[in-house]
C-alpha cells in the first residue's frame, strides 16, 4: 500500500485567526518561546500498490483542484509517503 | 392575468443539500413574496425549469474540507453553473454564498471569522447597488437590518479582486457601522458582472413576515428587510 501526503497552508497574506488562536493559548501553558502559529491541514491519500509518477501527478491535480483552494490557500508539499507507512 | 397570479406561476428552486438548514426558511421567504417554491436535491441535476435559484445557509458536509467545497460537486451545481453563466438569477446565501465562490460563481472566498466566536447577531448593512436581480426593490444607500449568523463570514480577496469589486459596483450590500468578522472593506455581499448572481452572508429569508423578523420601530420582531430579495427577483422575472 502507498501512501501520499499532501500538506496545504494558508496563504502567508491571509490571517489565520485559528493559528491567532492557537498562538494565545500556548504562553497560558508555558509555551512562551513561539512567537507566531500558523494552522494548515495534512491529507492522506492512500493508493493499492506503490506510488508511481502517475499516482504523484493525480494527487497534485486533487491537491489543486479540491483539496486547496487558491484564493486562501498554498498547497506547500505532495509527497511519496509510503516509507513512513512501513514505519508505523 | 393579474400581477399577483404572474408572479405566483414564477418558481423559485431551493436547494437542499446534506447538511443545509435554512431551506424551509427560503421557501418560505419565496411564497411570502408571492413565488412558488421548488424544492431542488443536491444528487438531482435536473433543475426542474425553474426560473431562479436560492442556495440556503446551512453547514453543507459540516463544513468539511472548506465550507461549500464539498457541495460544489454535487451533480446538481454542473447544471446550476451552466444555467447561472446563461444569466438564470441565483442567489447564495451564508454557505450558499461559500459554495457560489467554490464553484467560481463568485470571486473570493470566506475563512474563520476574525474573533473566531459564531456570530448570531441582528445586522445593519447598507445596500451599494440596487441593481442586481435580486436588489432592485431596493434603493442605493438605504440601511436595511436582517440577521447574521455564521463562523466562517470573514470575506477575503486580494486587492486586485477588490478594488475590481469596487470599480464595477459589484459591492451590493456592505456592513454599516462595526465590521462584525473582519471581512475585507465590510463586505457583506457581491455579485457578478452580469448582476444575476448574488451571494451574501446576512440572511435575507429570517426577516421576511411581521411577528417573525427583526427588531423593529413598529414592534420587537416586526422586521421585514430581507423580503424585498425575492421580491426583486419576481418583478425581474415578469419584467423580463
Amino acid at each position: 500500500m502507498g501512501r501520499v501526503v499532501v500538506d496545504v497552508m494558508p496563504k502567508p497574506e491571509i490571517l489565520d485567526p485559528q493559528g491567532k488562536a492557537v498562538a494565545g493559548a500556548l504562553p497560558r501553558l508555558g509555551f512562551t518561546q513561539f512567537t507566531s502559529v500558523r494552522q494548515g491541514k495534512r491529507f492522506e491519500l492512500e493508493v493499492d500498490g506503490p506510488v508511481t509518477p502517475e499516482v504523484l501527478a493525480a494527487a497534485r491535480e486533487a491537491a489543486d483542484r479540491v483539496l486547496s483552494n487558491p484564493i486562501i490557500e498554498d498547497v506547500v508539499n505532495v509527497f511519496d509517503a509510503s516509507d513512513e507507512v512501513a514505519a508505523v | 392575468m393579474s400581477d399577483t397570479q404572474h408572479l405566483g406561476g414564477t418558481r423559485i428552486g431551493v436547494i437542499t443539500f446534506p447538511g443545509t438548514l435554512d431551506d424551509r426558511d427560503a421557501a418560505r421567504a419565496v411564497r411570502l413574496a408571492g413565488g412558488t417554491a421548488v424544492p431542488l436535491w443536491h444528487a438531482d441535476a435536473d433543475l426542474h425549469g425553474v426560473d431562479a435559484v436560492v442556495l440556503p445557509g446551512g453547514f453543507s458536509y459540516g463544513d468539511y474540507l472548506r465550507a461549500g467545497a464539498i457541495s460544489r460537486f454535487a451533480p446538481v451545481m454542473e447544471s446550476l453553473v451552466d444555467a447561472a453563466n446563461g444569466g438564470l438569477p441565483v442567489l447564495g446565501i451564508c454557505n450558499g454564498f461559500q459554495i457560489l465562490t467554490e464553484a467560481h460563481l463568485l470571486p473570493g472566498s470566506m475563512i474563520k471569522n476574525d474573533g473566531l466566536a459564531f456570530l448570531c447577531t441582528e445586522q445593519t448593512l447598507t445596500v451599494e447597488n440596487a441593481t442586481t436581480a435580486w436588489t432592485r426593490d431596493y434603493t442605493q444607500g438605504e440601511q436595511i437590518t436582517i440577521p447574521l449568523k455564521n463562523q466562517d463570514g470573514q470575506f477575503v480577496a486580494d486587492e486586485h479582486t477588490l478594488d475590481e469589486l469596487e470599480g464595477e459596483g459589484r459591492v451590493v450590500v456592505r456592513y454599516a457601522g462595526v465590521n462584525p468578522n473582519g471581512s475585507r472593506r465590510g463586505i457583506a455581499g457581491i455579485t457578478n458582472a452580469a448582476g444575476n448572481v448574488v451571494g451574501l452572508m446576512p440572511h435575507p429569508e429570517h426577516a421576511v413576515e411581521s411577528g417573525f423578523g427583526t427588531a423593529a420601530e413598529r414592534g420587537p420582531r416586526a422586521g421585514t428587510d430581507g423580503l424585498r430579495f425575492f421580491t426583486s427577483v419576481l418583478g425581474s422575472l415578469v419584467r423580463a
